[in-house]
């Protein structure tokens, strides 16, 4: 598509953030070497640069972080829930001091636009931690009993695609809740983790109170394994969570899982199709479609069909693919070589099964990891791409004609995590939230997120929930 | 009074709203705690347990689907037939347990209590488990709880009235569907139980209840994909494990075994166990 006026590169400046060139375990309050003596390159997949290296953390490593935790848990759980709500309201208060700096580094270490982690990541990792810092102080008003406890050492593996983000929907609640955390971060996002340690000593944090062990799968598996630990909350595939819910069973550690979705975004005839079109791309292109609830399968009525897509097709043509950084850019780099394979892998079973490939005219640059916006129309129910998920910018439109028949087609996956409803019916609005079996129901909205509102899902996306009320049960021994 | 030949009854399977034989045509003896013989119960087979979940989910839209009022004066008249039938249940519960008369009556007397306490949680769990989010935007946003489908549930092995009541009313009164194993060496109260159900406007395959091996039924039921949750109360520790392994393959929620005093009150943790939360957002504006 022409335009009328391009727009001139605007870049965030990367100078705000300072790259120490490798980095340690944050173990009891200080940064140490690992055991093994092995460290890990982490990338910009905008351009394949090496950021840093970080440690690969080992058994030892994980073993010794445990009992940091451990020793740490009888003082902050001692301590009255007044004074671990400062230590969290000072966390959140130096989050949104440094939040520009840790929009930049969360966006070269994730690839994800400037936009996003400035506008969403960041401002959500601040009000998580004031949010949870509020109930430190009230537990007993929370509806677990007049004196809830905690739960001891929480182990907590987090994802790739909101790094910070996933760790504030950990560390919040656990900390105000009284536990203390090991927490393994990404693979591929290791950074903003270890900037948070580093906002931890700025608040004074006791030591031995929030653990980060770097390292890929094999340092999340012997964290989970530990017999140290009292609490497992993993977010990241339903493959990994199943193994996960395997090897906690029989012990007496506590478990929630948030894992992969299929959402469906349902759009009826008398839907207002402009803001249909808006929160179809907001639900799948959104942080690149590496989003467990992305609306990943368009169900549109038959009746709207040509002219809902005519509209996408358009608003699809004028996003701007590229520079993470470029503060208008919409759609960043895919996170990993790996991801990017996967995705790739799916995009062209969808062809070879016979759905129909469509993607606007956008150059990608020439390093990094990239895939254009893309969807697929003539998708049936048994196409891959309706099926798995796909954590990628690739949305499978499938049609419907009755409410029953579209209820039918969302629910039919083994996930239920979201999913997103657009109809300016009230009574139909609600008749279909209530039979989609999701925890999260988008009606005329999609891809809001907030502290207080319980997120998790149904099925095999998992189980227990974060944010809200609902996010302390997680962590209390109740 | 003259020596008349009792009437002795055929004790079996509720699945589905109708009491059919195992399908695999076997029996095991039940006796009562001295050992005399009281019954041939039905020994299910997988097979059984695999029908009892398809009638289980058969009746799981109807049932979530009931307003919570229905829902609770359907398990309300639940105990109003427990009640009418207590001399019944009393006697065998003394035969299962070896318990006198009184304490058996004391059973069974805080079973149907129990009932009555959880019939009235239909229409108000949500107003303890739900909550109006206040979201720092213009959204109106809702969390409800909601059944999380077909429960597997191992009754517990020793309490078998009070015990069986106590983990069934808790799972169906929020709209969950059940098929429960009863405990092994006493499953009558639990067969008797289905007697019942059947006759207290509770829509069949609400509650489906088979008697047999305790490990040969959990298995399937464990691993069976259209399983939504399990209570695994009456599973011993190891056979635990092995059940919670299994379960992890589709993700059931699982409620792991731990000593009970049947007899205290109960709290909600068995009501919320097997809810699921639902988020409703919308934008609000003119």
């Amino acid at each position: 598509m022409s335009s009328a006026f391009d727009y001139a590169p605007a870049p965030e400046s990367r100078a705000v953030v300072d790259l120490a060139p490798a980095y340690g375990l944050f173990i009891d309050g200080e940064f140490t070497e690992g055991t093994g003596g092995d460290l890990r390159k982490t990338v910009s997949p905008a351009t394949e640069e090496v950021l840093a290296e970080y440690t690969q953390g080992t058994a030892d490593d994980v073993d010794r972080a445990v009992k940091a935790a451990r020793t740490a848990f009888g003082k902050w759980s001692a301590l009255p829930g007044a004074e671990r709500a400062k230590y969290l309201f000072r966390i959140a208060r130096i989050i949104q001091e440094r939040s520009r700096e840790l929009a930049v580094l969360e966006t070269l270490d994730n690839g994800k636009p400037i936009r996003e982690s400035r506008d969403a990541d960041l401002p959500l990792v601040a009000a998580h931690f004031f949010y949870y810092a509020g109930w430190a102080d009230k537990l007993g008003h929370a509806g677990f009993g007049p004196d809830p406890r905690p739960l001891g050492v929480a182990g907590q593996v987090i994802p790739w695609n909101f790094p910070l983000l996933m760790l504030a929907w950990k560390v919040a609640p656990a900390l105000a809740c009284g536990n203390t955390v090991v927490l393994k971060p990404a693979e591929t996002t290791p950074l903003s983790a270890l900037f948070f340690a580093d906002i931890c000593r700025q608040a004074g944090l006791p030591k031995g109170v929030v653990n980060i062990v770097t390292g890929d799968g094999s340092t999340g598996a012997a964290l989970v394994a530990h017999p140290g630990i009292d609490k497992v909350a993993f977010t990241g595939s339903t493959e990994v969570g199943k193994a996960i819910a395997r090897t906690v069973a029989g012990t007496d550690k506590k478990l929630t899982l948030e894992l992969g979705g299929k959402a469906a975004n349902i759009v009826f005839d008398d839907a207002p199709l402009d803001q249909a079109v808006e929160g179809i791309v907001n639900g799948i292109f959104f942080n690149q479609g590496h989003v467990c609830c992305a609306g990943s399968r368009l169900l549109v009525q038959e009746s709207v069909q040509d002219e809902l897509l005519d509209a996408l097709k358009r608003r699809m043509a004028t996003l701007r693919v590229g520079d993470p950084l470029d503060k208008n850019t919409d759609i960043g780099a895919i996170n990993s070589a790996e991801q990017l394979a996967r995705i790739t892998e799916l995009a062209d079973a969808g062809e070879a099964e016979g759905a129909e490939r469509w993607s606007p005219a956008c150059e990608l640059p020439g390093s990094g990891y990239w895939f254009a916006p893309t969807l697929f129309t003539g998708v049936t129910q048994a196409h891959r791409i309706a099926r798995e998920e796909v954590f990628g910018p690739v949305l499978s439109v499938l049609t419907f004609r009755t409410p029953e028949e579209a209820v039918a087609k969302a629910n039919n996956t083994p996930y239920g995590l979201s999913a997103g409803i657009w109809t300016e019916k009230g009574s139909r609005m609600l008749w279909m939230a209530s039979k989609l079996r999701a925890g999260v129901i988008w009606s005329n909205t999609f891809n809001k997120f907030d502290p207080a509102s319980p997120f998790g899902g149904y099925k095999e996306s998992g189980f227990g929930r974060e944010g809200g009320r609902h996010g302390l049960e997680a962590y209390l021994d109740v | 009074m003259s020596d008349r030949l009792s009437v002795l009854k055929t004790y079996k399977l509720y699945v589905g709203g109708k009491f059919p034989r195992s399908e695999s045509g076997r029996v095991y003896e039940v006796t009562d705690a001295k050992g005399n013989w009281l019954a041939n119960a039905p020994l299910s087979s997988r097979k059984d347990a695999r029908d009892a979940v398809v009638a289980a989910r058969k009746a799981f839209g109807g049932w979530s689907g009931a307003t919570a009022y229905n829902r609770g004066q359907i398990l309300y008249r639940t105990a109003e037939m427990l009640e009418g039938r207590r001399d019944q249940f009393a006697a065998e519960v003394a035969d299962a347990e070896g318990l006198s008369k009184a304490k058996a009556a004391a059973q069974v007397d805080a079973a149907i209590d129990r009932w009555v306490w959880y019939a009235g949680w239909s229409d108000k769990v949500a107003q303890i488990a739900g909550s109006a989010n206040p979201v720092a935007g213009p959204y109106f946003n809702l969390s409800a709880p909601e059944p999380t489908g077909v429960v597997a549930v191992l009754a517990p092995q020793e309490s078998s009235f009070l015990g069986l009541v106590s983990v069934i009313a808790p799972a169906i009164v929020t709209g969950n569907t059940a098929v429960v194993v009863a405990s092994e060496q006493a499953p009558l109260p639990a067969l008797s139980l289905a007697e019942v159900l059947a006759t207290s406007d509770l829509p069949g395959g609400v509650v489906n209840l088979l008697s047999g091996r305790t490990a040969e039924l959990a298995a399937p039921l464990a691993a069976h994909q259209d399983v939504n949750a399990v209570d695994l109360t009456g599973a011993g520790a190891e056979l635990a494990v092995e059940l919670e392994t299994a379960a992890a393959d589709n993700l059931k929620r699982v409620l792991r075994p731990r000593a009970v005093d049947w007899t205290a009150d109960p709290g909600t943790e068995r009501l919320l166990a097997f809810l699921e939360t639902k988020t409703v957002w919308h934008p609000m504006g003119v």
